[in-house]
């Protein structure tokens, strides 16, 4: 089982840092799925981006990490929140989708925990290689990569970047109807 | 420690199957973008914990899942950007963002 | 753990926060005796010589008043609004470098709380986070003029962020490194950058301004058009941690433009070379150079704030989009030519 091996491989500081974070992550996912007031489910996303970053430090990709906090919870949930705010969304109606497609729902979520997990059990890791790589979670390593085996990617991806806004632009426009 | 990553990899698909609940129960569009975020956040987790756990350049941890979640990250952004615009568009026209009311293609 | 590195770290916090503050308190007292001085005014000249007692009149004031929790408020977002933007001001600073080495009893300390590499984004990552402070507060008031404040804020602070960011590139890419020491080091080497990269510092200074919610950007506390913006609804220790992120912002943007632009805490090479300084002697030069650019600095925002009158809304986004940010676009590209042109220059 995973978990036991966790438990014998990692420091208990590290080990702790990582069932807080868990939980953190957890529980703040859980309250974006269930709370029905939408700038809560804005801010309690904020917070799960945030402990997301946490494992990404806790992994020791300290850039990504950063770069997580910057973009994902200082600029793409600004934007959302501002959205929120913007068209003034109140808190959604009771009642929701009745129990028959929660029911599906949970037992569709329930079979892709399971089979996730089953994917993440065959994935076996190499044995421990000791200190992490020099590169892995510096911006110098990744620059490397991306503007060097990646770079095609890369310009594919500005492209989808520069498509997508050219895209908002238009349909945040006003008079969509003229 | 070195084991950290498999932990993170089940804590992905957790989150995973709590984002796709979440998208198939709630109806607010803005809801909605939000646990997709989630998702994309989990997959993201299991990109940097697996590369984490491959043997990289000098020591473990490969560089290369990194830059993928970084292209995820890119498309996170450009899908809350026209997914932002489309809910506006729809509260313009139907003054409320439930995607029930969404569901014919033209007006 | 060496135990005198963890006293130095500790010290280090200590002695920031608390320098923060009493420059937060000093930064009050300038901003009216200069307001007063630029409208031939006198400004508070009653408590203690010149009036340099008054911000600890004030201080006394804000702890004493009645905190007001107003009804209707969505509480606990209305309670952590203004721990959220002060938390993210202090956090900021931690990465700027304040000074060299210092050597106490034969080990090293460097004069910065958190020397990491990824130093820059996460100064940027810090600012970017305070927004939420403002949003939070504007939106918990339930109140419209806090609301339409905090949305204000949020689309500016979007907006701005990008010059912002754009004014910080083109020094990464001069230096090749994120690390802010290393930057600075590397400037005392060479030339302060602002003599290559004249326009970057133009974009950082005005997105500073923005960033920081200052005159001409004030526009999500606007008092003339929405009673006090956000903070409306505050009251008491609440409203002055408001009033301090503020200020720390201020301080926070100023020291990140003299360290990327002005050779940060680096003494000039006209002064310190009369003076042979070196070891902790210099050391403690360079902290007080340091302490006199962000000074400098941190008059030109007081200066301005009394002198310029606020933009509209209309003309804050044509600033932010098709001023500064082809501009600061310009600016990388002129960075990233003179690099590859002249790299003998920046090593």
């Amino acid at each position: 089982m995973i978990a036991l091996g966790v438990m014998a491989t990692m420091g208990a500081v590290q080990l702790t840092v990582f069932a807080l974070l868990a939980l953190l992550a957890l529980g703040s996912a859980l309250v974006v799925v269930l709370h029905r007031n939408p700038v809560v489910e804005g801010l309690f996303l904020v917070l799960h981006l945030l402990s997301i970053a946490g494992f990404y430090a806790l992994l020791e990709a300290y850039f990504f990490a950063v770069v997580q906090v910057l973009i994902y919870a200082g600029a793409i949930m600004v934007l959302i929140i501002f959205v929120i705010m913007l068209l003034n969304l109140q808190p959604e109606a009771k009642g929701g989708p009745g129990l028959v497609p929660v029911f599906f729902a949970f037992v569709l979520g329930l079979a892709l925990v399971l089979l996730l997990t089953r994917a993440g059990i065959s994935f076996a890791p190499e044995p421990a290689m000791g200190a992490v790589a020099s590169d892995f979670g510096t911006a110098a390593g990744m620059g490397r990569e991306i503007f060097g085996t990646y770079f095609y990617p890369f310009e594919l991806v500005s492209l989808a970047l520069l498509s997508a806004m050219a895209g908002a632009i238009l349909l945040a426009k006003r008079h969509l109807e003229d | 420690m070195t084991d950290a990553p498999s932990a993170a990899l089940l804590l992905s698909s957790l989150l995973f199957a709590v984002g796709a609940f979440g998208v198939l129960t709630r109806r607010g569009a803005i809801t909605i973008l939000m646990c997709i975020e989630i998702m994309l956040n989990s997959a993201n987790l299991a990109l940097i914990s697996v590369s984490r756990a491959l043997p990289g350049n000098g020591g473990s941890g490969l560089v290369d899942g990194q830059v993928m979640a970084l292209f995820v990250l890119a498309i996170a952004a450009a899908e809350a950007a026209v997914g932002l615009a489309i809910v506006i568009a729809l509260f313009r026209l139907k003054g409320s963002t439930d995607i029930d009311l969404a569901r014919l293609l033209k007006w | 753990m060496d135990l005198v590195i963890v006293i130095g770290a500790v010290a280090k916090v200590a002695v920031i926060v608390g320098l923060l503050q009493v420059s937060v308190a000093l930064l009050t007292w300038v901003e009216r005796r200069g307001s007063a001085l630029i409208q031939l005014r006198r400004g508070p000249n009653r408590v203690g010589p010149f009036g340099l007692l008054q911000p600890m009149a004030d201080g006394i004031k804000f702890f004493f008043k009645e905190d007001v929790l107003p009804p209707f408020v969505h509480k606990p977002t209305f309670i952590v609004a203004p721990a959220v933007s002060l938390f993210c001001a202090l956090m900021a600073f931690a990465v700027i470098p304040f000074g060299g080495v210092l050597e106490v009893s034969g080990r090293e300390i460097p004069l910065v709380i958190a020397n990491i590499d990824a130093g820059v984004l996460l100064l940027l990552a810090a600012s970017g986070l305070g927004v939420y402070g403002i949003i939070l507060a504007g939106w918990a008031s339930n109140n419209k003029y806090s609301q339409l404040g905090g949305l204000r804020a949020s689309a500016q602070m979007i907006s701005y962020e990008l010059s912002l960011g754009l004014g910080v590139i083109a020094v990464l890419v001069l230096a090749g490194t994120l690390n802010l020491s290393e930057i600075v080091e590397l400037q005392s080497r060479s030339l302060p950058f602002v003599v290559y990269l004249p326009l970057g510092f133009v974009v950082l200074l005005i997105a500073g301004f923005a960033e920081t919610n200052r005159l001409p950007f004030d526009l999500p506390e606007a008092e003339s058009e929405l009673v006090a913006g956000y903070h409306t609804e505050y009251s008491s220790m609440k409203f002055s941690m408001f009033f301090m992120a503020e200020y720390i912002n201020m301080i926070t943007s100023a020291a990140l433009l003299v360290t990327l632009y002005l050779g940060g805490y680096g003494v000039p090479r006209f002064i310190a070379e009369p003076l042979g300084l070196s070891g902790n002697a210099l050391v403690v030069a360079e902290v007080v150079s340091f302490a006199a650019k962000v000074a400098f600095f941190l008059w030109v925002f007081v200066w301005v704030r009394w002198t310029l009158p606020r933009f509209r809304f209309d003309q804050l986004m044509r600033v932010g989009w098709k001023a500064l940010i082809p501009l600061g676009f310009a600016n990388v590209i002129w960075a990233a030519l003179l690099t590859i042109l002249k790299p003998e220059w920046f090593s």
